[in-house]
């Protein structure tokens, strides 16, 4: 086996024991990055200096035996959108192109603390915007199952990233599915954490009450593991919640017995693509003979939720990304006499069409007149649909659904139809939508031979029951024996 | 019709800076001045994902603010974006407070020829202040400095319950000794602490409906309001009685030309877009926190004033001039430590110490000394060691060059002469040189006793008891 296949832990134990070097598995990832990044393009950035600079400070570290993070000297890969100090955070616009972050973000400040290797930065929607990572203003990230296929999105590169072993595992952030769609799409685990357990300061905002980082892994282990490390109340995000800190591991039990599964019925039929539902009814069966109980359900209210949710995201987006107005930093278009016309063009110049379009319904729904109508409403419905929530979680532990209705889609099938872009995102952005966690668990490959993930989403501050249940279904199957084969692309 | 047949109905909206020590999203310091942007961090600058964290003082301050000023107080609040672009608002919004301000339903009251007079406020909220813009005067463009950006602030909305431009300075001068003495603001005009947007209309006297108001931003003198206010006033009833209509707008005042013009970037009527932020969670104050900060309290004026009336005896107008300050009422309070004299402590404010900084057009927060220097200068007077006329000049060098007074006195070689034999002395030398006036006393004419005692106090340079000679003149006269 190659270095850069084993999985986070894996690599942990290898270090501690002294058979590999930091610094021999940071190369052989940068060596990989060099083979493969070329097909799949998934880092906007490459931060090889630094990394093998705190690579080489690990390993003396661990020489000297100086007490190191359990998982120090483990190689990382960053969403686009998470400041690290002195390094450029892009969130894949041209508005943020040459934008240099002066401070860390603090999830970054807490992988520092336990001494992990940043490799770079990892392509994304603009601005986390999309579900393909094709409105990335730089270049389009390629799914390494099929390298004419979108990786999925908003963090298509940091999933793409951990499918073609180009990093151990990444950070992405989900707003209505963002870390969970692209994880279905490559073939890897990513969980979308309860909003509130990982703190957001120092990712660039896109919908604050909705927006949450989380791990994109090869595995449920690695999960449990790097939601350790960043999970955490900080007091510089208000929205994080003073809880006592959990270790997610102890959750890795291989045993479903008696766990009370709902399977939404709204989720196994029409938009649902036949191969992915069936393959989600397997895994309900597979639940079953595993000891678990699974039950029809419903949630009916879900159906308002992709609705709800565009506008509340745009509302917010509108407002979050004013500041990008070509006067302090970031992006200034050459053309102006006056000021109205730095804030027009920068603006019109700096955001791509997607952005642009969120940004105008955001504005509108928040208009005098409209908001009532808009966003209130949104507001209320959002209020019915947690309620809904509450009410199946007082029955079962995890519901099942697919995370994605389709597997992946060709580059350029739904880009020109936001629509239909919008409806890659319906079983994730209910999720979203009620603050609730949700991971991706790949399952199998379909007739195309494209991974199909399912998704666990359990009540609030609840991780630790989808850990189980997901543990003990990676236990009891074998998705990774499927690697990916980098099939198609211009080859 | 004339002016006299109008009322005006003015209605202010104050800002003021809240004294907390450091900004109300971040830890940078809210002083004033510093080298452009060196007070200000990525959270006030507003890089990118930053996060705001709500400063609980501000809170704080912002609850005494409405206590003092009669507002009952939410237990439930918020914090709001107030959405648009201008190059000194970073984040391009405000978080500042929409439909649900900390304080609401107040009302303060202040002294008008026709008595007291309730002015009701409507709310007081809490929001950041904004950067500053510099313009180059070279026209090289314009500089961001945003060292006040995030500093807290409290909006105070009252109700349209002004009736002229004399009520709207005592109103602004009674909310600025109630922030003084609450220690929340040091209400500080002259660096843009305290300001307020002035809403002025006018209507026939006796009619009911309101007129279209006009706004006039950022006031930041009480001289300038004064005749902002008149002139716009005036404006508006000269222009209905031409048959016009006024226009509901933003008006700039220029002090310079002592008038009001339209701003110029109003092309669109702003839409704020406000709604919750939702990087901020809920406010919620729990009763004993509100009742806490309710009897913890300072002193405010009106319960001074009754003290120094009935403890000090002073005048209904002396103990109203002296509590309308907080630097007075303290000045007063640590003088009166010193010196057993209320009521010449409390004259000596009213009428010497608001005269001169009258005269320099400071405000009593700039004077330069203490309490005790003033209860020195006072037990000075009472121990017969100078005269009040010699007191005057030590207060106005006091101002100049603080220093004891009594420093000041020996330095100046001020002592008064109240050694009898020395003031016979002069008394005698003056009446050998005034013959006539000896006459003139003699026939009757009391006049003349006035200006003899005049004549020894020039000719001592106002050093002499003047007591002492009163005393001494008369019994030579009446010899």
């Amino acid at each position: 086996m190659k270095l850069y296949e084993y999985t986070a832990h894996e690599l942990a134990e290898m270090l501690d024991k002294k058979e590999i070097s930091s610094e021999e598995l940071t190369k052989a990832y940068y060596d990989r990055i060099r083979e493969k990044d070329g097909e799949v393009k998934a880092y906007v950035s490459l931060m090889e200096d630094k990394a093998l600079k705190r690579a080489k400070q690990v390993d003396e570290k661990r020489s000297k035996g100086e007490t190191v993070g359990k998982y120090a000297g483990i190689p990382v890969g960053i969403k686009d959108n998470m400041c690290i100090t002195n390094t450029k955070t892009t969130c894949s616009s041209k508005m943020l192109e040459n934008f240099v972050s002066p401070y860390n973000a603090t999830v970054i400040e807490k992988l520092n603390d336990e001494d992990l290797v940043f490799l770079g930065k990892l392509n994304m929607d603009e601005f986390a915007m999309g579900s393909s990572t094709e409105t990335s203003a730089f270049f389009k990230t390629h799914n390494p199952w099929d390298l004419d296929r979108v990786p999925g999105g908003s963090s298509g590169g940091s999933a793409a990233a951990v499918a073609a072993d180009l990093a151990p595992w990444t950070l992405g952030s989900d707003t209505g599915g963002s870390i969970r769609q692209p994880s279905s799409l490559c073939g890897v685990v990513g969980l979308k954490p309860t909003y509130g357990l990982v703190s957001r300061y120092g990712l660039v905002a896109f919908a604050s009450s909705l927006d949450q980082i989380g791990p994109i892994t090869k595995d449920v282990t690695d999960s449990a593991i790097l939601l350790n490390l960043i999970s955490g109340h900080d007091e510089k995000d208000s929205t994080s919640l003073k809880l006592e800190k959990k270790d997610y591991t102890k959750s890795l039990v291989n045993d479903v017995k008696g766990m009370r599964i709902g399977l939404p019925k709204e989720y196994i039929g029409e938009g649902i693509n036949e191969e992915v539902k069936e393959a989600i009814l397997e895994v309900a069966k597979k639940y079953e003979e595993m000891g678990a109980i699974v039950e029809e359900c419903s949630l009916d209210v879900g159906k308002y939720a992709t609705a709800v949710y565009y506008i509340i995201a745009c509302a917010e987006a509108s407002s979050n990304l004013g500041r990008f107005d070509g006067i302090r930093y970031g992006y200034r278009t050459e053309k102006f006499e006056n000021l109205k016309d730095i804030y027009k063009n920068s603006r019109s110049e700096g955001f791509g069409p997607e952005v642009k379009r969120r940004i105008i319904l955001g504005t509108y729904v928040l208009s005098s007149g409209y908001y009532d109508a808009y966003y209130k409403k949104a507001q209320k419905v959002r209020t019915v649909i947690k309620d809904a929530y509450n009410d199946l979680f007082k029955k079962y532990d995890l519901l099942l659904t697919p995370t994605s209705p389709t597997t992946a889609f060709k580059m350029g099938e739904k880009s020109s139809n936001p629509l239909e872009m919008y409806l890659a995102d319906i079983c994730t952005v209910p999720v979203n939508i009620g603050g609730l966690p949700g991971m991706n668990i790949p399952c199998k490959l379909d007739s195309k031979g494209l991974p199909i993930g399912f998704q666990l989403i359990s009540n609030s501050f609840e991780e630790e029951k989808i850990f189980r249940a997901a543990y003990t279904y990676e236990q009891n199957t074998n998705f990774r024996a499927n690697k990916p084969e980098f099939k198609g692309g211009d080859k | 019709m004339a002016r006299e047949d109008y009322e005006m109905i003015i209605g202010l909206e104050v800002h003021c800076e809240l004294s907390t020590k450091t900004k109300i999203f971040c830890s940078c310091p809210t002083e004033f001045g510093g080298e452009p942007n060196t007070h200000c961090c990525p959270i006030c600058m507003a890089l990118p994902g930053t996060l705001p964290v709500l400063n609980e003082k501000v809170v704080e301050y912002a609850v005494k603010a409405g206590l003092a000023t009669n507002c009952s107080i939410a237990k439930n609040s918020k914090n709001d974006r107030k959405n648009y672009f201008y190059p000194d608002l970073p984040k391009a919004y405000q978080i500042s407070q929409y439909d649900l301000p900390l304080c609401y339903d107040g009302y303060v009251t202040i002294d008008t020829p026709k008595g007291e007079k309730k002015i009701r406020l409507e709310r007081i909220h809490i929001e950041e202040d904004a950067g500053k813009l510099n313009h180059d005067e070279y026209g090289r463009g314009s500089f961001v400095d945003l060292n006040r950006a995030g500093v807290p602030l409290i909006e105070v909305v009252s109700r349209p319950d002004l009736r002229s431009a004399e009520e709207v300075e005592s109103y602004m001068r009674k909310l600025k000794s109630i922030f003084e003495y609450i220690e929340v603001s040091d209400c500080k005009m002259q660096e843009g602490s305290l300001r307020a947007d002035v809403n002025v209309s006018v209507r026939k006297k006796g009619t009911e409906k309101l007129g279209t108001r006009t706004e006039m931003k950022n006031m930041n003198s009480f001289r300038s309001i004064v005749r902002a206010v008149e002139y716009e006033a005036n404006r508006q009833i000269d222009l209905i009685e031409e048959g016009g209509t006024v226009t509901q707008e933003t008006l700039r005042w220029d002090d310079v030309s002592g008038k009001t013009f339209p701003m110029r970037d109003k092309e669109d009527a702003q839409d704020y877009r406000y709604f919750p932020d939702p990087d901020l969670a809920p406010i919620r104050l729990s009763d004993e926190y509100i009742e806490n900060l309710r009897n913890n309290l300072p002193e405010l004026p009106e319960s001074r004033r009754k003290r120094y009336l009935e403890d000090y005896k002073l005048s209904e107008k002396a103990a109203n001039f002296t509590v309308q300050s907080k630097y007075y009422s303290n000045l007063f309070e640590d003088a009166i430590k010193v010196c057993d004299n209320p009521k010449s402590v409390s004259n000596m404010i009213m009428s010497d110490i608001a005269r001169i900084l009258n005269e320099k057009e400071e405000e009593p927060d700039e004077i330069p000394f203490t309490g005790e220097d003033l209860g020195e200068l006072v037990k000075l007077i009472d121990d017969g060691k100078i005269s009040s006329a010699i007191a005057k000049k030590v207060l106005e060098e006091m101002f100049e060059n603080p220093k004891k007074p009594s420093k000041i006195v020996e330095e100046k070689g001020w002592i008064q002469i109240s050694d009898e034999g020395e003031i016979k002395k002069i008394v005698l030398e003056i009446l050998e040189n005034n013959p006539q006036s000896i006459a003139d006393y003699k026939a009757g004419k009391d006049r003349a006793l006035g200006y003899l005692v005049g004549q020894a106090m020039k000719a001592t340079k106002g050093k002499a008891n003047p007591q002492l000679l009163n005393k001494l003149f008369l019994e030579e006269l009446n010899k």
